[in-house]
C-alpha cells in the first residue's frame, strides 16, 4: 500500500495530525499499535490547561496552553466543559509562591481573579477550612477520547485510514530513506507493508522505540503519572494546589465523577506500568488537605498514563522537564534519515498546535502549500465518538422509548442501540469490535459495578449479533477483567473488597475462567 | 405495631445466613441443639446452586481432580492449615449427606456420584468441575459426556444468557450441539428467570413453551434450557415439561442472581422454622459481649438494637467482605463481630496480584479466622478467643474457594465440625 504520510500513534497528536493532514488534501495512513488513546492520551486527567499550572515552571508552556485552551473552546466545544478552576493554598503552603503567583499570570496574560476565601468555599463547598488563598482561573475539562475519536472520524471521511492494532515492527531503509514499514496485526498476527513518502512518529512514549529502528537514538525518560476516579462529582470546578507543581495536587471533573491526580515517578519502560498501592495513598493524603472528603470518599478506579519526556540531561525531578513538545526532523542530524518526523512530549491543551507544526514540517517536505485549517475550523462533532459523553446514552434511550432497546449496561445505561452504533463504527474503520473497544468508545463499564455485568451481556448480546464466534467471548471476558483490574488492585479497601469478592466468585468460582486456555493464556501476555 | 420480641435465650447461637450458617443451623436442629440464626441473607442468591467440594490444587498449576476425596488428601497433605485439615472423609460425607436430605426434604433433589467430581456449562460456555448438582442439571452432564445431539433453548429478551455464546465455546469440543431462540409464552420483551419461573408454575404456560420449543427439537437427543423451571415447584414443572418435550431436559444457570441458588435460600427459609430453628432475616449483630461463665449476649436488629439473644455458645458463620464478617480499611483486615485476630498479609501492597487471573491467586484469600482443631478462632495469645465461639465457612483462613472450588464443602463441612463440637463440649 503507498500513501504519502503514515502517522505512528493514534493518540491526541496522531489523529489530530491525521485531521490536519487531511484537511490540508494530504493522503495518510494511521496505524496504531492497540487502539485509539491507549497511551497518554488516555491516561491522563482531561484538563485544559489554562496555563496558571505552569506559570512558575515553564512560563513559555503556561502561555501556549493559554492561546490553545482558548482555541480549542471554541472549535472543539463538544469535547469540552468550561468548568473554570480555582487554584487555592493551605496553610503551610510556600507563602511566597502565593504572592508572586497573580503578577507571574499578568506577566504571561493568564487571567487569574483573587477570590475571596469565603467566596471560593461558597463556590466549592468541599474546600478545607484550611485554605489561605484563592484565585480563579479559566481551566477547563476535556474528553480526551471524544476529541480523539472525532479527530480521526473526521479524518475518515476526508480518505484517512486508520489500522488498528497495527504495529511498526521494520523499517526497510535505503540510503537514508524509509522505503517502507512493515506492520505487524496484533490481532491476526498478519503482517502488512506500507511505502509512505514520509513518517510521522507521533507514537509519544514509544518514540524512541520507533526512532530506534529506523538506526536513531533518541534520550526518553518515562513519567508515570496515576490518577484516581472518585464515584460521584465532589467539586463543579478544577481544583488546583496553589504550589509549585507537586503530587496530589489537582482534582479534575469529569462528568459524574472527579480525578484526582497525579504523580510523576520515573519508570523503566513505558509498556509495564500499573498504579502503585502508595501513590494512591499519597495522592489521597495530598488531595485531601485541599479537599477533606478527598480522605474519605469512594473510588471507583485508578489509572495512570506515562509521559514522554525526552531527556537533555538527567534531572531529579521530571516535572522540571519542560512540557513543551519535542518536533525532530531526522533529516537533519548525524544519523540523518531524509522521510522520518518524530513529534512527542507536550500535552494534551496543546496537541493541535503539535499537530500543526508537526504537519508545517511534513508540507514542507511534500512540497504542500495548503494552509492549516485547523485553527479556524471546528472540529465536527461525530456519531462514533457521542457515546462516551455521560448522560446521553440514557437521554436518547429514554427520548426513543423502544422496549425492545434493552440497557446492557445498567449503572451507565448503555442500550443495544449503543452497542450496535459503537460496532458498526468499529466495523466501517475495518476493525473488529472488542469489549475494551466499546469500553472506550461508550460509558459502558464506567458506572459503580465497573463492568462486572455489563461485560456478559455485551458479551452475550454480541455473540447474538454474531459479531462474536467461538471463544472470542471468553477471550474478550479476560482481557477486559485484566484491564479493570489494573485500575481496580490498588483501591481495595472498604466496600471495593466486596466487589472483588463477587467479582472472583464469578469469574473463578463459577465460570473457573482461569482454567479455560484462555485465561491462562490471558495472563501470561 | 410489631410487639418488641424479649430477650431471646439459646444454647447456639448461628451467625449468618449464607450457605455456612443456613448449614449450621441445619445440623444444630438436627442435633435437637435450642438454636437462633440471625443474618442478613442475600449471599444464598448468588450461589449457582452447584456444591462444590474440592476439583483443584495445586491452584498454581490449575489441576484438575477427578476425585474430590483424593483432591482433599493431597490438599492437606501440601496446605496442612486448610481447614478441611481438621475433618476427616467420613464427617465430611456425612454433613454433605444430611445437608442434600434437608434440600430434598425442601423439595430439590440434588445428584452427585460418591467419588467423582462432574463438569458443568456455565452461563458463558465454560465447563467447571463441581461436585453435587441439582438434578434439574444432570442430564446436562451426561448430554456433555455423550457429545449427543443437544439443542440450547435461549429466549428473546432474556439478556446476559445467548445459546449462541455457549455453543461456540464449546463447539470444538461437542459439534453437535446447535441452539434456537423461542419466544417466551405471554412474550414480554424484557424478561427476567424469576418472573418467567413464576409463569411456570401454571400448567398453561409450560404446554405453551413446550409448544414453542417443539418445532426446534430437529433430531436433539437432549434439551438444555436456562435455569427457569420454576422456584418452589421446580421438580414437577422440570418432570412435566421433559414428558411434554419427550427429551431429556436440563438447566443452565444464568447470571447470579440467579434461580438456582434462589432455591436453596428459599428452601432453607422454610425448612429451618420447621426444624424449631428460630431465624431472624435480615438481622445482624450490632453488638457482642462474653461474661465469663455465663456465654454471649449479642444485641440484634436490622439497623439499631431491636433484641438480644443470650447464647451458650456461637457460631461465627458471617463470611468474607461480600457477607460483612470481615472488613478493610487502607491499611488492616478485622473481624466484625468480635474483633477476633485476622490472619492476613503485612500490608495492603500484598493483598492481591496485579493480574485478576493469576494462576496463585489473591494472597488475601488466604485471610481470616484460624482457629484450633475443634474450629474454635484464635485470640491473640493463640489459643481459643472464647471456650464456646466456633467459626465455619468463608471466614476461615488458609483457604481459596473460588480458586480450589471447594467453597459450598467448605461451608457445609465445617459447620458440622464446628456444631458437632459445641455439641461435644455442652452435652
Amino acid at each position: 500500500m503507498k500513501t504519502q504520510v503514515l502517522i505512528i500513534g493514534g493518540g491526541a497528536t496522531g489523529t489530530g495530525l491525521a485531521r490536519d493532514l487531511a484537511l490540508r488534501g494530504v493522503h495518510c495512513v494511521l496505524a496504531e499499535k492497540r487502539d485509539i488513546n491507549a497511551g497518554a492520551s488516555g491516561g491522563n486527567q482531561g484538563l485544559l490547561h489554562s496555563g496558571a499550572r505552569y506559570i512558575a515552571s515553564d512560563p513559555s508552556a503556561a502561555a501556549e496552553c493559554r492561546r490553545e485552551g482558548r482555541l480549542l473552546k471554541k472549535l472543539a466545544a463538544h469535547c469540552i466543559e468550561d468548568t473554570g478552576g480555582l487554584f487555592v493554598a493551605v496553610a503551610g503552603d510556600d507563602e511566597n509562591y502565593i504572592a508572586d503567583f497573580p503578577q507571574r499570570c499578568a506577566q504571561y496574560q493568564i487571567p487569574a481573579l483573587f477570590l475571596d476565601i469565603k467566596d471560593a468555599r461558597e463556590m466549592e463547598p468541599a474546600l478545607s477550612d484550611q485554605i489561605i488563598a484563592a484565585f480563579q482561573v479559566e481551566d477547563a475539562t476535556i474528553d480526551p477520547f471524544r476529541l480523539s475519536l472525532d479527530n480521526i472520524a473526521h479524518a475518515h471521511q476526508l480518505g484517512t485510514r486508520l489500522l488498528r492494532f497495527a504495529q511498526a515492527v521494520d523499517f526497510k531503509i535505503i540510503n537514508g530513506k524509509i522505503r517502507s514499514v512493515l506492520l505487524l496485526n496484533r490481532m491476526t498476527g498478519k503482517k502488512m507493508s506500507i511505502e509512505p513518502e514520509i513518517v510521522v512518529n507521533a507514537s509519544g512514549p514509544w518514540a524512541g522505540e520507533v526512532a530506534a529502528m529506523a538506526g536513531v537514538h533518541m534520550g526518553m525518560l518515562y513519567s508515570k503519572g496515576s490518577m484516581l476516579v472518585t464515584n460521584a462529582r465532589i467539586t463543579q470546578q478544577v481544583v488546583n494546589r496553589l504550589r509549585y507543581p507537586t503530587d496530589g495536587d489537582i482534582l479534575v471533573p469529569g462528568g459524574t465523577v472527579s480525578i484526582l491526580g497525579t504523580t510523576s515517578e520515573r519508570i523503566e519502560s513505558p509498556d509495564l506500568y500499573y498504579p502503585e498501592i502508595h501513590e494512591i495513598d499519597h495522592i489521597i493524603e495530598e488531595g485531601a488537605a485541599m479537599l477533606p472528603i478527598l480522605a474519605s470518599t469512594r473510588y471507583i478506579r485508578a489509572f495512570c498514563g506515562v509521559r514522554p519526556l525526552i531527556s537533555t540531561e538527567d534531572t531529579g525531578d521530571d516535572r522540571s522537564v519542560s512540557r513543551d513538545f519535542t518536533l525532530i526532523d531526522h533529516s537533519r542530524g548525524s544519523e540523518r534519515i531524509e522521510n522520518l518526523v518524530t513529534i512527542t512530549g507536550g500535552k494534551l491543551t496543546t496537541y493541535r498546535l503539535m499537530a500543526e507544526k508537526t504537519v508545517d514540517l511534513v508540507c514542507k517536505h511534500l512540497g504542500v502549500t495548503q494552509p492549516c485549517r485547523t485553527r479556524i475550523e471546528p472540529l465536527p462533532q461525530t456519531e462514533d465518538s457521542k457515546w462516551t459523553e455521560p448522560g446521553l446514552a440514557p437521554r436518547l434511550w429514554i427520548r426513543n422509548k423502544n422496549p425492545k432497546d434493552q440497557l446492557l449496561c445498567g449503572c451507565e445505561m448503555v442500550p443495544q442501540s449503543a452497542i450496535d452504533s459503537i460496532t458498526s463504527s468499529i466495523r466501517k474503520q475495518n476493525g473488529a469490535p472488542s469489549l475494551n473497544a466499546i469500553g472506550l468508545r461508550s460509558r459502558a463499564g464506567r458506572g459503580p459495578c465497573q463492568g462486572m455485568f455489563c461485560s456478559l451481556m455485551i458479551s452475550a448480546y454480541l455473540y447474538d449479533r454474531k459479531e462474536f464466534n467461538d471463544d472470542q467471548g471468553l477471550q474478550n471476558l479476560c482481557a477486559f477483567l485484566n484491564e479493570r483490574w489494573r485500575g481496580l488492585h490498588p483501591l481495595q479497601w472498604d466496600s471495593a473488597l466486596i466487589k472483588f469478592e463477587l467479582l472472583e466468585a464469578l469469574h473463578c468460582g463459577l465460570f473457573g475462567l482461569e482454567l479455560t486456555r484462555t485465561g491462562r493464556r490471558e495472563n501470561l501476555s | 405495631m410489631r410487639r418488641k420480641p424479649s430477650d431471646i435465650t439459646c444454647d447456639l447461637m448461628i451467625i449468618g445466613a449464607g450457605m455456612a450458617g443456613m448449614a449450621a443451623a441445619l445440623f444444630a436442629a438436627n442435633r435437637g441443639i435450642d438454636t437462633v440464626q440471625v443474618g442478613m441473607r442475600g449471599e444464598l442468591d448468588f450461589s449457582s446452586g452447584f456444591l462444590d467440594l474440592m476439583a483443584v490444587h495445586p491452584i498454581e498449576e490449575g489441576r484438575l481432580w477427578v476425585n474430590p476425596w483424593q483432591a482433599i488428601d493431597a490438599l492437606v497433605r501440601d496446605c496442612p492449615r486448610h481447614p478441611y485439615a481438621f475433618l476427616d472423609h467420613n464427617e465430611m460425607s456425612t454433613a454433605l449427606s444430611d445437608f442434600l436430605v434437608c434440600l430434598k426434604q425442601g423439595g430439590l433433589s440434588y445428584h452427585r456420584e460418591p467419588d467423582r467430581n462432574v463438569m458443568v456449562i456455565t452461563p458463558v460456555g465454560t465447563l467447571k468441575p463441581t461436585y453435587a448438582i441439582p438434578v434439574t442439571v444432570q442430564n446436562g452432564i451426561r448430554a456433555l459426556r455423550e457429545k449427543a445431539a443437544c439443542v440450547i433453548i435461549d429466549f428473546q429478551g432474556l439478556k446476559g444468557f445467548s445459546g449462541l455464546q455457549i455453543v461456540e465455546t464449546l463447539k470444538n469440543d461437542w459439534p453437535d450441539l446447535h441452539t434456537r431462540r423461542v419466544v417466551f409464552p405471554g412474550g414480554a420483551v424484557e424478561l427476567y428467570p424469576e418472573h418467567m419461573a413464576g409463569s411456570l408454575e401454571m400448567p398453561e404456560a409450560r404446554a405453551q413453551l413446550a409448544e414453542a420449543i417443539r418445532p426446534h427439537l430437529d433430531r436433539a437427543d437432549y434439551v438444555g434450557l436456562p435455569a427457569i423451571l420454576g422456584i418452589h415447584e421446580t421438580k414437577k414443572i422440570f418432570d412435566d415439561l421433559q414428558e411434554q418435550l419427550k427429551r431429556p431436559l436440563f438447566e443452565i444457570p444464568t447470571m447470579p442472581p440467579s434461580i438456582t441458588g434462589l432455591r436453596l435460600r428459599n428452601i432453607f427459609e422454610r425448612q429451618l422454622p420447621l426444624s424449631g430453628v428460630r431465624a431472624f432475616f435480615h438481622h445482624k449483630v450490632l453488638k457482642a459481649s462474653y461474661i465469663a461463665k455465663k456465654g454471649f449476649r449479642f444485641e440484634v436488629g436490622p439497623q439499631e438494637a431491636k433484641f438480644v439473644v443470650q447464647a451458650k455458645g456461637a457460631v461465627l458463620a458471617s463470611g468474607r467482605f461480600f457477607g460483612r464478617g470481615l472488613y478493610a480499611d487502607r491499611k488492616r483486615i478485622t473481624e466484625t463481630v468480635f474483633g477476633l485476630p485476622v490472619y492476613q498479609p503485612p500490608d495492603r501492597a500484598h493483598w492481591h496480584r496485579k493480574s485478576f487471573l493469576d494462576p496463585e491467586g489473591h494472597p488475601i484469600n488466604l485471610s481470616g479466622l484460624e482457629t484450633d482443631d475443634r474450629f474454635r478462632p484464635l485470640g491473640a495469645n493463640g489459643r481459643p478467643a472464647f471456650p464456646n465461639l466456633f467459626a465455619a465457612g468463608s471466614i476461615l483462613a488458609h483457604q481459596d474457594w473460588t480458586r480450589m472450588k471447594c467453597g459450598s464443602g467448605l461451608a457445609i463441612t465445617t459447620a458440622y465440625g464446628a456444631v458437632k463440637a459445641f455439641e461435644r463440649q455442652n452435652r
